[in-house]
C-alpha cells in the first residue's frame, strides 16, 4: 500500500501591478509577445501614468488580500507626462516609511522603473518580486486583523 | 402626539462629545421640552436597566460617541442599536475611531504592559492584574473584556448617520439635532453637520502654489499666521480633511489635524494626506526626495490621527 | 450574598459601576467602585512627534482638556529645556483660570448641584440640570448657561476651540491676544466673578441654610480621614497653574513638598483585580489596602485637599471665603466629602478674581508669546492642578524628540482609594436591613460625585496581562505541556 503523500501546496502570492501606459505595461507586452517566462502571480493592471497610482490604491489592494503591490513607470526623464514618475517616486517614498509603520516588509510594494523596450527586465524584476513575496508568506490582511480583535 | 424620545450614550470617549451637546446652550431646554431625553448617562440618572426595559425601536434617535474599545462599549451599543429606530456616529471616534483608535498601534498586551513594565510609578510584586472575572471574599465582581483593535461604531452595529469633529462644533451640533427633530433627513449614511468639501476652502489663511524642499515641525518654527500652513512646511491636513469646523485651529496657528475626517470620495484619510503632501514636495532627485521623506517625523501617526480605525488597514501588524 | 448594582454611575464623566454586597442581615458588607473603561495613551504615544503630545492627550478628557494640555505643555518646556516668555506663562494661567471657571460652574450645576437643588431622592427625571433649571427659573438657569459659555470663549480666543483648546507649544503658546480680545476677557471676568459670588450664595441658601444638608455634609457617612496633596505658590497659597506640590498629614501638618520632576519619589501606583484604574498612594507611607489615617498612603487630591494643603487663597473674596469655610466647619483640615462642594466654590471665586487680574496685567497682550527651543530634547514632568486633583506629565523621547516613553498620574486616579471608601462608607450608612431604593442608591452615588470623578482621565491606561493558560497536546491528545500565565 502505498501511503498517501500529503503534497503541501506552495503559497502563490496574489501580487498587484500597476503598469504604465506608455513604459512599463508595453515592456510587459514584450515580455510576452517574446516568449519570455514569467510568473502569474502579478495582476496587471494598466494605468495612464505611474503618477495616477495614489497611495490609497496600494492601501486597498494590500487590505483587501493582496500579498504584495508593484508599481512600473518610465525611467525619470522619459515620462509621457514629463514628470508624472517623479510624483510617483515621491509618493512611494513617502508610503514606504509610513508601510514600515504598519508592518508591512518593505519587499511587499515595489516600484521600478521599466521602458517599452526592457521585456526581459520586466519579467527578471517580477520574477524577483514573487520569490521575495513567497519567502515572506501570505499578508492575508484582513485574516491579520480579525485574529486579534 | 407623543414627544419625540432621544437618547446620547458614549462609549471609549473622551467626554468631549457630551460637553459638545451642552454646546446647544439654553437651546437645550427648548429641546428637552420639545423631545423626551430617555438615556444620558452624563447628564441624566436612568441605568442600563432602564435602557433594558425599553421596548425595541421605541428611541426615535441615539446619539452614541466614543470608539468601541471593550466587551461593554459592544453590548451597550447593540443594545443602543435594538432599541433605537435612529443610531448616529456622534463625533470622530465613533466615526472614525478617534484618538482611542491609535491604540491599534498596538495591542491589549502591550497596554497592559506598559504600566506594568515600563512606568515608574507602578509598584506590583505579587503581579496582580485586572480580570474580567474575581472572586473577592464577598462574592464575584466582572470587568469588561479589553479588545486588542478598536472599532468604529459601523464596524460594530448598523449606522444610520455620522457627525463629525472632535467634538462637533457647537453651530454643527445645533443644526445637526434640530435636523433630526425636525426633519428632514438625508438618505441612510449621510454624514452630517460638515461640508463636503476640504477645509482650505474654509481657512482664511493666503495660498499660492508654493512647493517646499522640507517639513517643519511646530516647535522649531513661528509660523506666519495669514498664510498657509503647508507652504511653510508645516504639515496640515486640511487639504484631506472635511471643512464645516469653521478652521478654528488655523485661527489658534495651530495646524489641521484632520479631525472631521475624510472627504466624501476618499475611502481613507491617511491615503490621501500622504498624496497631498507629497505632491507639494519640491524635490526631483531620489536623494532630495528621500530627505524629505526623513523629515516627516510619523506619518502614521499625523496622517491617521483620528481615523486609523476606519482606515483599510485598520490596525498596525499585530 | 445579595448584590446590588449601580452601572453605570450617572452625572459624573466616564464610566463607573458599584457593587454592594449584602449580607443576611440586608446591611453593607462591602462596596466595590470598578472602573471598566481604558483607553491606553501610555502606550499608544510612544512613537509620537513629542510636540504633538498637548493635542494628543488632550483627548484624554473632554471635560477637562485643558488640563492635559497645559500640564502636557508645561512637560515639554522641560523636555526641550527651554522657557516660556512671562506673557506666554500668563496666557497659559489666563486660559486656565476660565476653564476653571468653565468646570466648576458644569460640576457644581449639571453634575452635583441637581442632588442638592432637587434632592438626592428626588424622582430620577428630576434628577438633573433640566430640573435645575425648571427650579431655580430660566433666568437663572440662563445665567448658569451664559457664564459657562463665556468662559468657553476666553478659552476659545486663546486656544481657537472652545472644547479640546490648542494653543500649547515648548516654550511658549501659538499666539498672543489682541488689546480687542483682553477687554472682552477682562468684562467677562468682571461678570464671572459677581456669578461666582451668586453661586456661593445659592449654596448658602440651598444647601448651608438647610439643617439637613449640613448634617449631610458633617456626617459620618460621607467622610474620609487621609493625606491632603495640592499645588501652592511661594506663599502656600492654592494655584492651579504652578508651584511646589505639597502634601499634609490628616491632621494637616506638612508631610512633604516637592518640585513636579520629583514626583517619582513621593507617589507609587497600586494595582487590584476587579478594576482597571490604579491607586496612586504615598510611596514613603506605603499601601496598606482601602483605609485612611496616617499610617495608611492613600491620599486625596481634591479642590478640599487643594484648600487644606494651602495657608489660604490669593485673591481677596476667595481668601475670605476660605476662612468662612474652615470657621463653619470648626477644623483644619476637613475631610467630610461633601464639604468638597464648598470647597470648589471657594475655588470658582479665586478662578474668576485671577482671570480678571490676570486680564488686566499690562502684559498680557505682549507679542512675544515663545521662545523656540534650541536644546536637545530628553525628558521632563509638567504638573498641574486639574480641577479634580494635582495632574502629573512625564515625557522620555530620544533625541529626535519622538516620544520613548509616557507616564501619566491623572487627577481623579489620585482619588480612586479614597473615591472607593467613601463609596463603602456611603453604602455602609445609608442602607440597611436591604431597604435599597433609587433616591438611597443615589446618595451612595453622591459620596463619589463629590469628588467630581473623570474616568476618561483615570484610564488613559492600565498595567498587568491577561490571563493565559496554553494546552500542548501531542497528537494522541495526551497533554504534553500546560503553559499557565496566571
Amino acid at each position: 500500500m502505498i501511503a498517501a503523500i500529503e503534497v503541501e501546496k506552495r503559497f502563490e502570492p496574489k501580487i498587484v501591478g500597476f503598469l504604465c501606459r506608455w513604459c512599463s505595461y508595453a515592456g510587459a507586452d514584450l515580455a510576452g509577445t517574446s516568449r519570455i517566462k514569467y510568473p502569474p502571480n502579478i495582476n496587471a493592471i494598466r494605468v495612464n501614468c505611474s503618477g495616477r497610482v495614489d497611495p490609497t490604491l496600494v492601501l486597498k489592494a494590500l487590505a483587501s488580500g493582496a500579498d504584495g503591490v508593484f508599481i512600473a513607470g518610465c525611467h525619470p526623464g522619459d515620462c509621457h507626462y514629463t514628470n508624472g514618475n517623479i510624483k510617483t517616486l515621491r509618493r512611494f517614498k513617502l508610503l514606504q516609511k509610513m508601510l514600515d509603520q504598519f508592518g508591512i516588509e518593505r519587499e511587499r510594494v515595489r516600484l521600478e522603473w521599466v521602458s517599452a523596450s526592457e521585456g526581459e527586465r520586466y519579467a527578471r524584476v517580477v520574477k524577483g518580486m514573487t520569490e521575495d513575496v513567497r519567502s515572506l508568506g501570505p499578508l492575508n490582511w484582513k485574516r491579520t486583523v480579525e485574529a486579534v480583535a | 402626539m407623543t414627544k419625540m424620545k432621544i437618547a446620547f450614550n458614549w462609549a471609549s470617549s473622551c467626554g468631549g462629545c457630551e460637553i459638545a451637546i451642552l454646546e446647544l446652550g439654553t437651546k437645550l431646554v427648548d429641546l428637552a421640552n420639545k423631545v423626551d431625553i430617555v438615556f444620558w448617562p452624563a447628564a441624566l440618572d436612568y441605568k442600563y436597566s432602564d435602557l433594558e426595559a425599553m421596548a425595541d425601536n421605541s428611541i426615535d434617535v441615539a446619539f452614541e460617541n466614543g470608539a468601541i474599545q471593550n466587551s461593554e462599549d459592544e453590548h451597550i451599543a447593540k443594545l443602543l442599536r435594538a432599541k433605537s429606530k435612529l443610531l448616529v456616529a456622534f463625533g470622530a471616534c465613533a466615526y472614525l475611531g478617534g484618538i482611542p483608535s491609535l491604540a491599534n498601534t498596538t495591542n491589549r498586551d502591550g497596554i497592559f504592559a506598559s504600566s506594568y513594565k515600563e512606568t515608574p510609578t507602578t509598584v506590583n510584586p505579587e503581579k496582580t492584574f485586572p480580570q474580567t472575572k474575581v472572586q473577592v471574599r464577598e462574592g464575584e465582581l466582572t470587568l469588561p473584556e479589553f479588545y486588542n483593535t478598536v472599532k468604529t461604531l459601523d464596524q460594530t452595529v448598523d449606522v444610520d448617520y455620522y457627525v463629525p469633529g472632535c467634538p462637533p462644533v457647537g453651530e454643527q451640533v445645533s443644526k445637526v439635532i434640530n435636523q433630526f427633530v425636525d426633519g428632514p433627513l438625508p438618505p441612510k449614511g449621510a454624514v452630517l453637520g460638515a461640508s463636503d468639501k476640504s477645509l482650505c476652502h474654509e481657512c482664511k489663511r493666503i495660498r499660492t502654489d508654493g512647493k517646499i524642499t522640507k517639513i517643519v515641525r511646530t516647535y522649531q518654527t513661528i509660523s506666519d499666521p495669514q498664510k498657509c500652513l503647508l507652504e511653510q512646511g508645516v504639515i496640515c491636513m486640511g487639504p484631506a480633511t472635511r471643512g464645516g469646523c469653521g478652521s478654528i485651529c488655523l485661527d489658534a496657528n495651530a495646524p489641521c489635524r484632520g479631525c472631521y475626517g475624510p472627504l466624501p470620495k476618499a475611502i481613507d484619510q491617511g491615503g490621501k494626506m500622504l498624496s497631498a503632501l507629497s505632491s507639494i514636495f519640491d524635490a526631483q532627485s531620489e536623494e532630495d526626495i528621500q530627505k524629505l521623506v526623513d523629515s516627516v517625523p510619523d506619518p502614521l501617526g499625523t496622517f491617521y490621527r483620528f481615523s486609523l480605525g476606519r482606515s483599510l488597514l485598520r490596525r498596525t501588524k499585530p | 450574598m445579595k448584590t446590588v448594582t449601580i452601572n453605570p454611575v450617572t452625572r459624573l464623566e466616564g464610566h463607573g459601576k458599584i457593587s454592594i454586597f449584602l449580607n443576611d442581615e440586608g446591611n453593607v458588607e462591602n462596596a466595590y467602585f470598578q472602573v471598566p473603561e481604558l483607553r491606553g495613551f501610555e502606550k499608544f504615544c510612544e512613537g509620537r512627534p513629542v510636540e504633538e503630545m498637548p493635542d494628543i492627550t488632550s483627548r484624554i478628557c473632554g471635560v477637562c482638556p485643558e488640563a492635559h494640555h497645559i500640564a502636557s505643555t508645561k512637560a515639554l518646556d522641560q523636555v526641550f529645556h527651554v522657557e516660556p516668555p512671562p506673557a506666554a506663562k500668563k496666557l497659559r494661567e489666563l486660559l486656565y483660570s476660565a476653564f476653571f471657571i468653565a468646570d466648576h460652574i458644569t460640576h457644581f450645576y449639571i453634575l452635583a448641584g441637581p442632588d442638592f437643588v432637587m434632592g438626592p431622592s428626588a424622582p430620577k427625571a428630576e434628577r438633573n440640570i433640566l430640573g435645575v433649571i425648571g427650579k431655580v427659573g430660566l433666568e437663572v438657569g440662563s445665567s448658569v448657561i451664559k457664564h459657562r459659555s463665556d468662559a468657553l470663549d476666553v478659552i476659545a480666543m486663546i486656544g481657537g476651540k472652545r472644547i479640546h483648546p490648542s494653543c500649547g507649544v515648548p516654550g511658549g503658546v501659538s499666539k498672543p491676544i489682541t488689546e480687542d480680545e483682553r477687554a472682552r476677557i477682562e468684562s467677562i471676568a468682571k461678570s464671572e466673578v459677581e456669578f461666582a459670588k451668586f453661586t456661593m450664595k445659592l449654596f448658602d441658601d440651598i444647601v448651608l441654610k438647610n439643617k439637613d444638608y449640613v448634617n449631610l455634609i458633617t456626617s459620618d457617612n460621607y467622610a474620609t480621614e487621609t493625606y491632603c496633596m495640592g499645588t501652592v505658590d511661594e506663599q502656600s497659597r492654592v494655584n492651579f497653574y504652578d508651584g511646589k506640590i505639597r502634601v499634609v498629614d490628616p491632621e494637616g501638618h506638612e508631610f512633604a513638598k516637592f518640585p513636579a520632576a520629583d514626583y517619582q519619589q513621593y507617589i507609587s501606583e497600586h494595582v487590584e483585580p476587579w478594576t482597571y484604574l490604579k491607586f496612586p498612594y504615598l510611596k514613603k507611607i506605603g499601601w496598606k489596602g482601602l483605609v485612611g489615617g496616617k499610617d495608611s498612603g492613600v491620599y486625596k487630591a481634591t479642590p478640599l485637599a487643594r484648600l487644606n494643603v494651602s495657608e489660604g487663597m490669593a485673591t481677596p473674596t476667595a481668601q475670605a471665603e476660605y476662612k468662612r469655610l474652615y470657621e463653619t466647619l470648626g477644623q483644619k483640615p476637613v475631610h467630610s466629602t461633601l464639604a468638597t462642594h464648598w470647597a470648589r466654590l471657594v475655588e470658582l471665586v479665586y478662578a474668576s478674581e485671577r482671570l480678571l487680574q490676570l486680564s488686566q496685567d499690562p502684559d498680557i497682550t505682549n507679542p512675544n508669546v515663545r521662545n523656540i527651543p534650541t536644546q536637545t530634547p530628553d525628558e521632563g514632568v509638567g504638573a498641574v492642578e486639574a480641577p479634580r486633583g494635582t495632574l502629573f506629565h512625564h515625557y522620555k523621547t530620544d533625541a529626535k524628540g519622538m516620544v520613548k516613553n509616557v507616564n501619566l498620574i491623572v487627577a481623579t486616579t489620585n482619588n480612586h482609594a479614597a473615591i472607593s471608601m467613601s463609596i463603602k462608607q456611603a453604602a455602609e450608612g445609608f442602607i440597611k436591613k436591604g431597604e435599597v431604593s433609587d433616591g438611597i442608591l443615589n446618595m451612595v452615588e453622591m459620596a463619589f460625585r463629590a469628588y467630581d470623578p473623570c474616568y476618561a482621565c483615570a484610564t488613559h491606561t492600565l498595567p498587568g496581562q491577561m490571563p493565559l493558560d496554553i494546552k500542548i497536546y501531542n497528537r494522541n491528545r495526551a497533554i504534553l505541556h500546560n503553559i499557565r500565565r496566571p
